[in-house]
């Protein structure tokens, strides 16, 4: 709970985003609608707006990963940022230096927004509870906690293609346990009120007393993929064989993979999406990737106009006086 | 020095005494009660009228840190908190470091212990070398060196014939043995593995960690028939294994962190890292389960899990941090906070914090018998109070804030007055 209130202000505006949980549907509508608007940006021949300009966004990352930090990147220099790149799993945590001196330094440099990346879960709400009143922090993944813009990216794609949530039924298959992108997913969908939410996936790839997110259970793909409107695969990781949470990457493929054959138990018009980075053979078959009901890459250009709105309004919001109204 | 304490609810559950009276202590001893002693001419008086005397405290597991972590806290600080607390006696764990695996640190510690004169501490030995699991500790040295027990030190030995052979060993001795009841692969994670887990992605620790942990011990102690006691049990279903192997007669004894009794999984709900603890805090159900298990005797101590540290310490993502809390401060808060909510009565919690402790290490201490050495509690039990700061080095507690029942007015140790407000 408070998660929510860390986020949000006195009104309940947001802040921060840290985590999908506890927001109101309001929340999310207004960032989807926001989103839509700011979509159009790209296809000018100038790809900029000024919202943001002569504000400073870190990317603080502790965990690799150019393609998230990228899209962010371009987010926020399409609001016409400045962009200051730090990846901080190759520099001083390495040296010993803690995260609160790490912050304390690059804090020192007068910025605006952090967007953090962490292994830790929990690692971007304690940051947020730790920087000064007016950096706004956006959670780009904490350990298996939370990946709350690519929730709402995945939000924003599924409205453009079946905007009525209450008679969706969507299925997430794979390594849910350690996914940070199925938590923040399961929350969005109960919060949009989707019809129904599965998760598919051996017990082993299931965290404990799962259903308590509000999602119904299948360990049979057969079952679980019977008539959903959208199919969202998870990337396995191949250390999960070495944890003895799998036997090999072709049994969980040929059990959970999403194949041609498999995606026909789906609703014909059903979509294929994907955060990525994809493991074609793994978890999802070539043919499905590229095939036409894959909104895989539809997705990535979607995260950069999510992410242009969730900087603006969070960033809008610390710009506002305080005691003021929404 | 003879010292008359006056007027006091006098506790002191070994000898079934809960009466009012006057308690006199003469030389260090306990030289009568009710009835002056012949020739006693008291020296000091201390007013315990509304107040509750009863016997010292005596918590069987705390950390001090010293040798090896005197950035955190020292013997002196924290036995001065101890004394605060109104605990005498304080069982230190093996975990130090050095570890308490040969009689020179044994004899370091007991020194720095009575340079600092706050509390009495008795170390437990290494049941293995360097707490490692693989070679035998020189239990007999420890235990002519003065180790109380010996015990794993909080670092479960994984290898089963290991343990089988420990085990033995400690008997021929009649060592008892304190156990951390945890499989070291299933206690891998950071928090219960339960919804809260599954709700924060944080990794679990499921309950069959220490269960399947405290059934494979008791199996080994059937053959062996030595005293073995399972510190810190956090699982419903681990009250009920200790109890039926108790049933059964096996000298089998438990004990249980107070914060246990206080908090569950919810509290760790933002992240919270000063309840990042091991074992870890589980669901309600478990909670309940270990005050009833605390009342009936099942869990025969009840004890703080002291374990101090520095602010950087905690400051950090939940999974960064050092797990444990500082609890020497609100040992006896909290325990009084049990007794007034109902889930025991007051002498019976007073026997869980000292001759419930003293008969598990087979000490002659934590009773006010005459010619017992006179260490005594002295508190008042209506005084509510909210700590703001602790006396330990430590400020790591999530109870910091909390509205507590009972401050200690007065600590003596060995008739010695160490703590007076």
């Amino acid at each position: 709970m408070s998660a929510t209130h860390i986020q949000l202000d006195s009104h309940g505006r947001l802040l921060h985003f840290l985590t999908v949980e506890g927001l109101t549907r309001r929340h999310l509508t207004d960032i989807l609608d926001t989103a839509e608007s700011l979509r159009g940006v790209a296809e000018r021949r100038v790809k900029k707006l000024p919202t943001l300009h002569g504000k400073t966004v870190v990317n603080l990352f502790f965990e690799a990963s150019t393609r998230t930090r990228t899209t962010f990147e371009l987010a926020a220099k399409r609001l016409s940022a400045d962009v200051l790149n730090l990846n901080i799993a190759t520099s001083s945590a390495v040296k010993g230096e803690s995260l609160l001196d790490t912050l304390r330094n690059i804090e020192a440099m007068q910025c605006d927004m952090f967007v953090v990346r962490h292994e830790q879960s929990g690692a971007a709400e304690f940051i947020a509870r730790h920087v000064k009143p007016h950096i706004a922090v956006l959670n780009a993944g904490d350990g298996r906690h939370a990946h709350p813009t690519q929730a709402m990216l995945d939000m924003f794609t599924i409205r453009r293609h079946k905007p009525d949530f209450p008679h969706l039924q969507i299925a997430i298959v794979g390594d849910i346990l350690h996914s940070r992108v199925a938590r923040s997913l399961i929350h969005a969908l109960n919060i949009l009120g989707a019809g129904e939410i599965r998760v598919i996936a051996p017990r082993t790839l299931l965290p404990a007393q799962v259903e308590t997110l509000g999602a119904r259970v299948f360990y049979d793909p057969g079952q679980g993929l019977r008539d959903v409107d959208v199919v969202v695969m998870l990337r396995l990781q191949k250390e999960r064989m070495e944890r003895a949470l799998l036997p090999t990457e072709q049994e969980f493929f040929q059990r959970y993979g999403l194949t041609e054959d498999r995606l026909a138990l789906a609703k014909p018009d059903a979509i294929v999406m994907h955060p990525g980075p994809i493991n074609r053979g793994v978890e999802i078959d070539s043919r499905v990737a590229d095939g036409p009901r894959s909104v895989i890459l539809e997705q990535v250009t979607n995260g950069i106009a999510v992410r242009m709105a969730i900087m603006s309004i969070t960033l809008g919001n610390h710009a506002r006086p305080a005691g003021g109204t929404v | 020095m003879h010292i008359l304490i006056q007027g006091g609810r006098v506790i002191d559950p070994a000898h079934h005494i809960d009466t009012v009276a006057d308690l006199f202590v003469a030389v260090g001893r306990i030289a009568g009660l009710g009835q002056p002693p012949a020739g006693f001419k008291a020296e000091c008086v201390i007013d315990a009228r509304s107040r509750i005397v009863c016997p010292g405290l005596i918590d069987l597991c705390a950390r001090l840190r010293e040798p090896g972590q005197e950035h955190k806290a020292t013997i002196a600080s924290e036995t001065r908190a101890a004394a605060a607390g109104g605990v005498t006696t304080l069982v230190c764990p093996p975990d130090t470091d050095p570890v308490i695996d040969e009689p020179a640190v044994v004899e370091l510690i007991r020194r720095r212990a009575v340079a600092a004169g706050h509390a009495r501490v008795l170390a437990l030995g290494a049941l293995t070398h360097r707490l490692r699991g693989e070679r035998l500790a020189e239990m007999a040295a420890l235990k002519e060196a003065g180790c109380v027990g010996v015990g794993d030190g909080g670092r479960p030995i994984a290898n089963t014939r290991v343990l089988r052979r420990a085990l033995e060993y400690a008997a021929t001795f009649g060592l008892t043995v304190f156990l951390t009841p945890l499989d070291p692969e299933l206690g891998f994670g950071l928090v219960h593995e339960g919804p809260v887990a599954t709700r924060l992605g944080l990794p679990g620790i499921p309950a069959a960690a220490e269960t399947g942990a405290i059934a494979r011990d008791l199996e080994l102690i059937r053959d062996i028939g030595v005293r073995v006691h399972f510190g810190r049990l956090s699982c419903a279903r681990s009250v009920e294994l200790v109890a039926r192997a108790q049933a059964e007669g096996w000298s089998v004894t438990a004990d249980v962190a107070v914060h246990h009794l206080h908090l569950s999984e919810i509290d760790l709900a933002s992240f919270d890292s000063r309840c990042h603890v091991r074992p870890p805090l589980r669901e309600s159900r478990d909670r309940d389960a270990l005050r009833t298990g605390l009342a009936s005797g099942a869990l025969g101590a009840l004890c703080s899990d002291h374990q101090p540290h520095e602010p950087d310490a905690k400051e950090a993502p939940l999974g960064d941090t050092e797990p444990g809390i500082s609890g020497l401060d609100t040992l006896l808060a909290l325990g009084l906070r049990l007794a007034r909510d109902g889930v025991l009565p007051l002498p019976t919690l007073i026997e869980r914090l000292t001759w419930g402790p003293a008969r598990i290490l087979g000490l002659d201490r934590g009773h006010l018998g005459v010619g017992a050495p006179a260490d005594v509690c002295v508190f008042d039990p209506d005084a509510e109070w909210r700590a703001a700061t602790l006396s330990s080095r430590g400020q790591n507690s999530p109870f910091i804030g909390w509205e507590l029942p009972g401050r200690v007015t007065h600590t003596l140790l060995e008739g010695y007055v160490v703590h007076e407000v």
